[in-house]
């Protein structure tokens, strides 16, 4: 069992909730409340890292990481390091490839609010932010807790980006799923066997507990 | 009086036309009736500032919440409104009174929780405060929905259709609970309805609007007796609307008299207890007129009157004829063969004839 890689996947999977869940619950209701032109194009955009072959994605990535991109050169400015194949760069990396995973649960649930209940919070006298806190969000709940599941078990799984942009770093980029292929090579089937319970393991508790907290946020709501 | 009415001039060519102007005084009840799809809702949320249309000037508790001309736009949190949604739209993960308390912002947290409670047994909700929507009945979610609105202490209640989703029964008790309501509260409450009872029982004005367009706006028993009004002769029929107070009661013959503006009616007693101000409707397809008073007939009620107007719409075969009868103006609608039979014309006096059982008590 490598106790770094677990290590790795799960800093990564949580590193991910983190970076991601605001901008996707602001993002996710922008959409589910807004009409504005070009909507379309911008929820194809979102959908895209979902369909596009993980190397594909891993591959502008790397692009977009680069020394010679400006993103890739501000980060070294700052950090003194390069974006690619570094334990930030992966965290990024996963950020992007999860927008789907975060977005189109949130917007759905932003969307199952009904339209006269969003006016009777505004006439309620709630500003714009209450609205959010004390109304909004606790209906759209359980569409934020399934993005926030999904997006951890995504990780957890992924396993094409992160090869690409993450390399095989030990402790730094080489997750769980990468260890897998890695033992495999190396002819180590009982700790790739170890490796691919525990990633099972995970990924049924993680559903196990989806399950249950939607079931209970349901019989609360009827 | 003024400093509180409601006043509201919307104008908007696409894409929900709207052309529509109209006050409305505290103590009083407009409702606004039309088809669906007239754009009735739409009124309602533009004084709520849930909806802009290109031109709005709406005025209210003497402050200017929309001038589209003067740049001036208060956010609907800023406008003190209570408005009641047509499915009520409760917020289901908060209870009936975590419902109230909601609306409840502009008082300390301390007084909320009681003030509340005061609120939902005003509504006749005294002890479901801790249930959901989902535990409540449909009255019962209607009357939390008006407990909320109450709640801000608004300048003006905005009701949409409030009891398209209740029973006949629950929906008659409703009615008479707002009526109640409205003696106490002296704001302007607007009524959107496509249900004539809920205007004949609760309105003290109206405005008939079709595809966006004030057809005509007034005092109900002024518009009521208008004879000139095809479009509202098509939707429900013409019929005059007054107050009448219930003068005695005669158990032994089964009737009850009531005295009006033009003179005592004869109608069936039910259950009206004396002294009682109640509406009366009178379909003008009910309205008999005879050149002299009848005798040796079942009638009730012969009340003499002079015509006051007589009108002819393009198409239909019926005239309407307006008779002043003291105070009153009654409309009855007869055939042209009569009129011509009767000669009847501006100033001609004659009797309309009722049947009592023909008398829409409210």
């Amino acid at each position: 069992m490598d106790w770094d890689a677990l290590r790795v996947s799960l800093w990564l999977g949580a590193g991910t909730i983190a970076l991601l869940l605001p901008w996707g619950i602001w993002f996710g209701r922008l959409l589910a409340v807004r009409e504005f032109r070009g909507k379309l194009l911008v929820e194809a955009l979102v959908t895209v890292p979902l369909v596009l072959p993980p190397t594909v994605l891993g591959f502008y990535l790397l692009v977009a990481f680069g020394v010679r991109s400006p993103l890739g050169k501000a980060f070294q400015a700052v950090a003194g390091q390069p974006l690619p194949f570094s334990f930030e760069g992966l965290l990024v990396a996963s950020a992007i490839a999860n927008i789907p995973f975060v977005v189109q649960p949130i917007q759905r649930g932003f969307e199952a609010i009904p339209l006269d209940v969003r006016d009777a919070s505004a006439c309620c006298g709630l500003t714009p932010w209450q609205r959010f806190v004390r109304i909004e969000a606790p209906l759209a709940w359980p569409g934020i807790l399934t993005a926030a599941i999904l997006t951890f078990a995504h990780t957890l799984g992924e396993f094409g980006v992160v090869l690409m942009v993450g390399g095989n770093l030990p402790g730094e980029t080489r997750t769980l799923s990468v260890a897998i292929y890695d033992r495999m090579q190396a002819f180590d089937d009982r700790s790739a066997g170890v490796m691919a319970a525990a990633l099972l393991a995970i990924a049924v508790a993680t559903l196990m507990a989806t399950t249950t907290l939607a079931r209970r946020v349901g019989r609360r709501r009827g | 009086m003024g400093d509180r009415r409601l006043s509201v001039s919307l104008r908007q060519p696409a894409p929900i036309p709207l052309e529509v102007d109209f006050t409305c005084d505290a103590g009083d009840v407009l409702a606004i009736f039309g088809p669906s799809g007239s754009g009735k809702t739409t009124i309602l949320r533009s004084i709520a500032g849930l909806y802009q249309p290109d031109h709005a000037l709406v005025r209210a508790g003497g402050e200017t919440w929309s001038d589209t001309g003067g740049r001036v736009f208060a956010p609907p949190h800023r406008r003190a409104v209570g408005f009641v949604f047509q499915e009520y739209a409760l917020f289901p993960h908060l209870s009936a009174a975590g419902n109230v308390i909601t609306a409840l912002g502009h008082r300390p947290r301390s007084e909320r929780r009681a003030r509340a409670s005061e609120l939902l047994s005003l509504v006749h909700l005294p002890d479901q405060q801790d249930r959901r929507p989902r535990e409540l009945s449909g009255g019962e979610r209607q009357r939390v929905a008006l407990a909320r609105a109450l709640a801000r202490e608004p300048a003006v209640l905005l009701l949409d259709e409030p009891f398209a989703a209740v029973d006949r029964l629950v929906r008659r008790r409703l009615q008479d609970e707002i009526d109640q309501l409205r003696r106490t509260l002296d704001i302007p409450l607007v009524l959107v309805t496509h249900d004539f009872d809920d205007v004949i029982r609760l309105a003290t004005h109206l405005l008939l609007l079709d595809r966006g367009r004030a057809v005509a706006c007034g005092a109900l028993p002024e518009l009521m007796s208008r004879p000139d009004l095809p479009w509202l002769r098509e939707a429900i029929g013409l019929g005059s609307v007054f107050d009448a107070v219930v003068a005695r009661k005669h158990p032994e013959r089964g009737l009850v008299e009531l005295t009006f503006d033009g003179g005592v009616l004869l109608a069936p007693d039910r259950a009206l207890a004396a002294g009682t101000t109640i509406r009366v409707r009178i379909p003008a397809r009910e309205v008999i007129l005879a050149a002299s008073e009848p005798s040796g007939l079942s009638l009730h009620n012969a009340l003499p009157g002079a015509v006051s107007a007589v009108h002819a719409d393009d198409g239909v075969d019926n005239v309407i004829v307006q008779i002043a009868v003291g105070g009153v103006l009654l409309l009855a609608e007869v055939t042209r063969d009569a009129i011509e039979r009767l000669r009847i014309g501006v100033g001609t006096r004659l009797y309309a004839l009722i049947k009592s059982v023909s008398i829409e008590v409210m």
